[in-house]
């Protein structure tokens, strides 16, 4: 009896069977209308869009599914209508790809339905409007393959996101997907395993840029039976959500990645700890987790060897600071999400003491392809010291906003004019003189100015210029941009982020914000840049975990780059930008100022004064800086409010 | 000597001893790292970076939290260190109330010492301290959040040794505090009132709850007959607070301090413990003939009788039913010496002077009281009396040794051990072998019993029989072993409690001291006090026999127990409201209460209660039952405990329950 | 007994009280899994109620204490309880160089509240901040209840708050 239920589970799941019988029903599939449902195009409609095209490519009478689970029969054109993760252009959503034709369609709402069936599945034409135009040439682009944003970018961690449905096991696996984890159970060694993670060059995508492999070496040397794997899913920049598509539109990809880790260091169980601001991405992983599970790709006897991994979706409470490993652990413990002194590392005493493994999204989705392929072919990308791909969220003042994936070394340059098509003031339009600076990294990160549009990125050239990969937020900014805001913005968060255990990191935040409020409402004195510069200082030195360490970043960064910038705050009490209400200096552009009156008229104080179609003056001293003539002036001619 | 592992600590070569930190080794060798966050008692914490020192190859890092290994190169006072040391203080000087001369910690204070020792002179940042209600509630201490460091030692000695977890770390960030849960008083809360918090608080933040205000007016009334008792353990803890070595023996002196500062009469608490413990042993005997409610736990410490109280009800019938030896003497004081001193009753003052807080909070128990009289009026610590003796302008140091006044300041040496942890099971085999025996007990020394390990066990055997016992300090070790009696795991016959470390020598009111060895050699000074005593065993005491003939008629007899004898009741843990389980709005509902205090809870009130719950729902009865989960009973030793309609099944079971549901439900209208 | 059992109906006020021991027992009373405890407790009563966290101490053997200072520390758990329409504007770097703030300073002063006082005293609102939502290709973002709203402005954020009223009127 015993022996009949282990033969039971030792039926081995067939993943060369499942892809043949997906790639069968494939073929009878000629067209597939891919609808983008990440977080932003749901957000727009996208699933309304995607109900509205199945059901009105029916009833054009055309043969659809929506989800290829049983064995198609009969006819061999279906219209296969699915849904994906996040496409990347999340500002032109929502996004329509239509497969094998190359098109994608931007800004798709169910009105739009209609002629997308008629026009380009019934007929073969596309709908011009739907397409992309490119702001800078006014070109309109048919799909990825000539949209700047696309063209420029290597997707390899993202190659699937996008395109799969990640609700579908067997079109992973079709891709390739196990093959990796299949290999690393049934062929080879946890050491060589790590060996083969440590050739291929990957870094630890979660900030630091810890060498993977050596990290799973590490953890493989404690002794001991039982470990942990954890992926830190826990993306908490303010301006970063790779980690999010990637769960969102290629679980798979994350819990491969999970059981090869699993396999490097021998452990037999993990943990997803995924932020709860994600739900998406936590039902997509726990559904994907189950689905593995179903078939018995996780559970007690692993690609037959008799291994075992379970693994468990824990949402987080809404902590940033529990991306910091150990405050994560805690956290998992049930603990309040305070780190703990370092050593002992994880590797050595983790999750219940026991040695655990922490490794980032996008870490873990990388690996499937080092074990697929080979080390070589991953590495065959990025720079000596960095290799392969790295994903980043562009955000900001930039036209084209989204997930991008390049390889290590591409220049700031290419990312923010070519990828992201250059950068826009603050009514959305093309500004070639616009670029101020981008800030990298999050609130841990550091900036980059005009400086540094030619240094190619990678985790060794960041770090000597201050600012860090992280985990990858990319947030431009415009001239209009004031540095010691966006200082203020970012300690504020840190501020409020600081778990409050150590000395440094809980008062000097407090202390460094005062200090900006301080400047940005100009009672500051040289005094107090200094004062900053030394508690900014003592925090990065003296702070108990990597965030609090790297908390003053932002203040330090700016104090490197915008010296300028903050003097003119201090010294001059002025701000160069005008953002700083209490230092506006409201003043009217002789040169712009085309004498419209329009301000006069509008100011509650009568401060400005001037004669019809001849430059106006404002009268500083009884100006309350409202900023109403700045608002009414079509000419942009009233500057510093 | 050859293979001893050393490091480097500041050009100097220094070993590794088996210290669990570099911080430790360095400490060992002289060199006072400044810490806040770090106890060697409790875990490590890692948060006041103040012990950060350079090591060589891996930088600045944190002393307490990395292990010594050997060939380390450390620097311990660089300028990059100096500097970030005292940015810390400054820092914390800054969100910290600048009213250092009126604080209660105010030269005891390490935040204070430390910003002088470091040389903070300036703070250069924005005041940032908020203005925080101070919470007065509880009898025996106050907290102050306002002068709060978050070193977090009070919440860890809280936890790790006491197990009572009363304060935690509350909220994150600059909102970060440490408090009782939802923010309530510490006197609605777990607090046993140990006052092991305000021991390692560095700062203001905890304090004893001061209370020489009242005594100094008793005094100066001269209306009032102020009498004092004075504990074991302050005679080898005063002498600290005027800059004498730990331990050193100061009975004498103590004694004229209190004369000097104008007490009528100046007893010895020796003298109601040697009567406890003829009472807790006549008690013990008895048990250990019958075989029942054993193994008996001491009482004397009302912080370990309140913890029981609340956590480990089913043990309090185990508890010994005697006083504290403060009560008992209270309680005598208040009933003879009106007559014996010729006052009215309402003009005698009964004030103790103890090395403990948790004292404060039982003198003020409404079970200590008579006819609305306290028994004990007032209760000093160790350090307040200091200060009194200090406002005064006493030259401690100069004054002449008096004597005790009689009867009460008579005692033996079993009366005076009862300070340090094991002495009251040393006093109580010294009076108990010799009931047993029948015969004199000639060596009055149980070393065996000796020792500052927190948990200790021994064997006694006398005439024939075997007495198993153990001594436990910390509740956290108290309750360890309570668990392991309860598993059937331990065995025992008497168990000594004492919350604090080392026993009363080492409680919350004695002076804070910085020495290490301060309770080692407190304890040695109390035993060297015993031997000093001409007699060791309480039945040697005339005075106590004559206080049986003529008060208390005989040991354990119901005048003795009416007097010197208490009775205990399982508290509630929080002032909770009770939690609507299955609520219904009909005016005639049937009332089902299903006990969930710990005791029943131990015993599966919860799966009862869920089952209960969907019984009443499978059954349509949810119109017509209100079911509501109360935390306790007080009945703890019969539970699970229901209440249906106001009465009270004990022992309940789903079915017992279901079966009273339904008969009462015959009573109840059905809704309309 | 079993058998003659009259058809179950459970209304769902009785079925909200018994919620916490299921909760608890699903759980297995295990106090490592505290947080997703209090994740399922706020899910049922949309806030942590005092009586339910001193309640839910006993069997995990935690001190309230603990459990109120676990439930301190994450910024998701709430032990006030919230609008029926909650506000949750995204405060991610994406968002504040997109000017969510002055979203912000409409919601609190179209509806009279603030950083203090988030909740409207008739519980219909609740206006709060979020940490970055990872919908920044979007920016600025809002949460209404469930419903993300992307490109937000002033204007917008108070249109959807007179038609709420509008409509809770109208019920």
């Amino acid at each position: 009896m015993k022996r009949a239920q282990n033969d039971m589970t030792l039926s081995l799941v067939n993943l060369q069977s499942m892809a043949d019988s997906y790639a069968e029903d494939l073929q009878r599939v000629t067209r597939r209308v891919i609808v983008c449902a990440g977080t932003g195009c749901v957000a727009n409609g996208s699933l309304e869009v995607h109900d509205g095209l199945a059901q009105r490519i029916a009833e054009a009478g055309l043969p659809v599914v929506t989800q290829l689970e049983s064995e198609l029969s009969g006819s061999h054109d279906w219209n296969h209508v699915s849904q994906s993760g996040c496409q990347g252009f999340c500002q032109m959503g929502p996004l329509v790809a239509i497969e094998p034709d190359g098109i994608l369609y931007t800004c798709v709402h169910l009105g739009d339905v209609q002629d997308i069936v008629e026009q380009t599945l019934q007929h073969g034409q596309l709908v011009e409007r739907l397409l992309y135009r490119d702001p800078a040439s006014q070109r309109v682009c048919r799909g990825q393959a000539d949209i700047p944003f696309y063209a420029q970018q290597q997707r390899r961690v993202l190659k699937q996101c996008g395109r799969v449905d990640p609700g579908d096991l067997r079109e992973y696996v079709h891709g390739g997907g196990y093959q990796g984890a299949q290999r690393a159970y049934q062929q080879m060694t946890p050491e060589e395993v790590c060996a083969e993670v440590a050739r291929s060059g990957l870094r630890g995508r979660g900030g630091g840029g810890f060498p993977t492999g050596r990290k799973w070496q590490l953890t493989l040397a404690q002794p001991g039976p039982k470990k942990f794997v954890i992926c830190n899913a826990d993306e908490g920049d303010p301006g970063a959500f790779m980690d999010r598509s990637v769960m969102e539109g290629d679980p798979h990809s994350v819990i491969e990645g999970m059981m090869i880790a699993a396999r490097a260091i021998g452990a037999d169980e993990g943990y997803f700890y995924v932020r709860m601001e994600y739900p998406l991405a936590v039902r997509r992983i726990r559904q994907a987790v189950a689905d593995a599970e179903r078939i018995g790709l996780l559970g007690d006897n692993l690609f037959g060897t008799g291994r075992r991994l379970r693994l468990h979706v824990m949402e987080g409470a809404g902590a940033f600071v529990c991306g910091e490993e150990t405050a994560l652990i805690a956290s998992i413990e049930g603990k309040r999400g305070m780190p703990r002194p370092k050593p002992p590392f994880p590797a050595e005493q983790g999750l219940w003491n026991k040695p655990t493994v922490i490794n980032n999204v996008e870490t873990l989705a990388s690996v499937p392809m080092i074990l697929k392929e080979s080390p070589e072919r991953y590495g065959d990308v990025g720079t000596s010291d960095s290799s392969g791909t790295k994903t980043f969220a562009l955000t900001g003042h930039v036209a084209n906003t989204g997930l991008i994936e390049v390889p290590f070394g591409t220049t700031l340059r290419t990312i923010v004019y070519e990828i992201g098509g250059g950068v826009i003031d603050d009514d959305g339009k093309l500004d070639p003189a616009g670029f101020k600076a981008v800030q990298i990294g999050g609130p841990s990160g550091g900036c980059l100015t005009p400086d540094h549009l030619d240094l190619p990125l990678d985790f060794d050239s960041l770090q000597s210029e201050g600012a860090m990969v992280g985990s990858g937020g990319l947030v431009v900014m415009n001239q209009r941009t004031c540095m010691v805001q966006m200082a203020r913005f970012f300690m504020q968060f840190t501020q409020n982020e600081s778990c409050g255990k150590c000395v440094l990191c809980r008062e000097g935040t407090k202390q460094m914000l005062a200090m900006l409020d301080d400047i940005i409402e100009g009672n500051a004195t040289p005094r107090t840049l200094e004062l900053m510069q030394t508690v900014a200082n003592a925090v990065r030195k003296g702070s108990l975990c990597g965030l609090g360490k790297t908390a003053p970043n932002p203040v330090l960064a700016m104090m490197r780059h915008f010296r300028e910038e903050i003097e003119a705050h201090v010294l001059q009490k002025r701000c160069p930008s005008g953002r700083c209400q209490a230092l506006a200096e409201p003043e009217i552009l002789a040169h712009l100022c085309k004498g419209c009156t329009l301000c006069i008229r509008k100011c509650p104080v009568d401060a400005i004064v001037g004669e019809r179609k001849k430059p106006h003056t404002i009268d500083v001293e009884k100006c309350i800086r409202c900023g109403a003539c700045a608002e009414a002036c079509k000419f942009k001619a009233v500057v510093g409010i | 000597m050859k293979n001893q592992s050393m490091i480097t600590i500041n050009n100097r070569a220094v070993p590794i001893n088996g210290e669990r930190s570099l911080l430790e080794v360095a400490r060992n060798s002289g060199i006072d790292i400044p810490t806040f966050c770090y106890h060697s008692d409790l875990s490590v914490y890692g948060a006041c970076r103040l012990c950060l020192v350079e090591v060589e190859g891996r930088g600045i890092i944190a002393s307490c939290s990395v292990r010594a290994e050997p060939g380390m190169v450390v620097r311990t006072h660089t300028e990059e260190i100096r500097e970030l040391r005292k940015i810390s203080l400054e820092l914390l000087l800054a969100n910290h109330p600048q009213s250092c001369t009126t604080c209660g910690k105010s030269t005891s204070c390490q935040l204070q010492s430390l910003c002088r020792r470091l040389g903070v002179n300036e703070v250069r940042f924005r005041q940032t301290d908020r203005d925080l209600p101070v919470d007065h509630s509880s009898p025996s201490l106050v907290r102050d959040p306002n002068k709060c460091v978050l070193c977090g030692d009070c919440v860890r000695a809280c936890k790790e040794i006491q197990a009572v977890g009363a304060i935690d770390f509350v909220h994150r960030g600059a909102a970060a505090s440490v408090a009782p849960a939802f923010g309530r008083d510490l006197a609605e809360v777990e607090c046993v009132s140990c006052g092991l918090c305000t021991a390692v608080c560095p700062t203001g933040a905890l304090i004893p709850k001061p209370e020489t205000e009242p005594v100094w007016a008793a005094l100066n009334d001269p209306q009032k007959t102020v009498v004092v008792q004075i504990a074991p353990a302050v005679r080898v803890g005063i002498g600290e607070a005027f800059g004498m070595e730990p331990g050193s023996i100061e009975t004498g002196r103590l004694v004229a301090s209190l004369k000097a500062l104008g007490f009528d009469q100046v007893y010895d608490t020796g003298f109601a413990a040697d009567l406890t413990v003829i009472e807790e042993c006549t008690e013990f005997l008895e048990r250990k003939a019958s075989g029942e409610r054993l193994p008996q736990f001491t009482s004397c410490c009302p912080a370990w009788v309140e913890y029981a109280q609340q956590f480990c009800p089913d043990m309090l019938p185990n508890l010994s039913s005697c006083r504290s030896p403060q009560q008992m003497f209270g309680s005598l004081a208040k009933q003879t010496l009106p007559e014996k001193l010729g006052i009215d009753i309402d003009d005698l003052v009964v004030v103790s002077i103890m090395p403990c807080t948790a004292k404060k909070h039982e003198a003020k128990l409404e079970k200590f009281r008579t006819e609305g009289r306290a028994h004990v009026d007032h209760v000093l610590t160790t350090q307040e009396l200091a200060t009194m003796i200090q406002e005064a302008g006493i030259q401690f140091r100069q004054l002449q040794p008096e004597s005790l006044d009689m009867p009460f300041g008579f005692k033996t040496g079993a009366g005076v051990i009862f300070g340090a942890a094991g002495g009251v099971t040393e006093a109580v085999l010294r009076y108990g072998v010799e009931q047993l025996s029948g015969e004199n007990l000639a060596h009055v020394d149980f070393e065996e019993l000796r020792g500052q390990q927190h948990v200790r066990e021994a064997t006694v055997t006398a005439d024939g029989m075997t007495l198993r016992v153990a001594i436990v300090q910390g509740l956290k070790n108290a309750a360890d072993l309570v668990a392991r009696v309860r598993a059937g795991e331990a065995n025992y016959d008497l168990v000594e409690v004492m919350a604090c470390p080392g026993g009363c020598i080492g409680g919350a009111g004695q002076p804070i001291t910085l020495a290490r060895d301060a309770k080692r050699q407190r304890t040695a000074a109390l035993f060297q006090v015993d031997k000093m005593l001409q007699l060791h065993k309480p039945q040697e005491n005339h005075l106590v026999s004559e206080c049986y003939d003529t008060v208390l008629g005989s040991a354990g007899g119901p005048r003795a127990h009416q007097m010197l004898h208490t009775n205990y009741r399982h508290r509630r843990r929080m002032n909770g409201s009770e939690l609507t389980i299955l609520e219904n709005h009909h005016e005639a509902k049937l009332e089902v209460s299903v006990c969930q205090g710990t005791s029943c809870f131990l015993r599966g009130s919860q799966p009862l209660l869920s089952a209960l719950t969907q019984r009443i729902n499978e059954h349509g009865l949810q119109d017509r039952v209100q079911v509501t989960a109360t935390f306790c009973f007080e009945a703890c030793d019969r539970g699970p405990t229901v209440r249906i309609q106001g009465n009270a099944i004990h022992h309940c079971t789903l079915h017992t329950a279901w079966a009273a549901i339904l008969d009462e439900c015959n009573t109840v209208p059905a809704p309309k | 007994m079993e058998n003659d059992s009259l058809p179950v109906v459970l209304s769902p006020e009785t079925q909200r009280y018994s919620k916490v021991c299921e909760i608890l027992q699903r759980n297995n009373n295990d106090r490592s899994r505290l947080i997703p405890i209090l994740q399922q407790v706020q899910e049922e009563y949309h806030y942590l109620p005092e009586e339910v966290l001193t309640f839910i101490a006993t069997p995990l053997r935690l001190r309230p204490a603990e459990v109120y200072g676990v439930a301190t520390f994450y910024s998701h758990f709430a032990l006030q309880p919230k609008g029926k329409y909650t506000f949750r504007l995204c405060d991610g770097t994406a968002c504040h160089v997109r000017r969510s703030t002055a979203i912000l300073d409409a919601l609190y002063k179209h509806l009279e509240l603030s950083e203090a006082k988030s909740t409207t005293d008739d519980m219909l609102f609740t206006v709060e901040t979020v940490s970055c939502l990872g919908a920044c290709g979007l920016a600025p973002v809002m949460l209404v209840n469930e419903k993300v709203y992307g490109q937000v402005t002033p204007e917008k954020a108070v249109e959807i708050v007179n038609t709420i009223m509008a409509e809770e009127k109208a019920a």
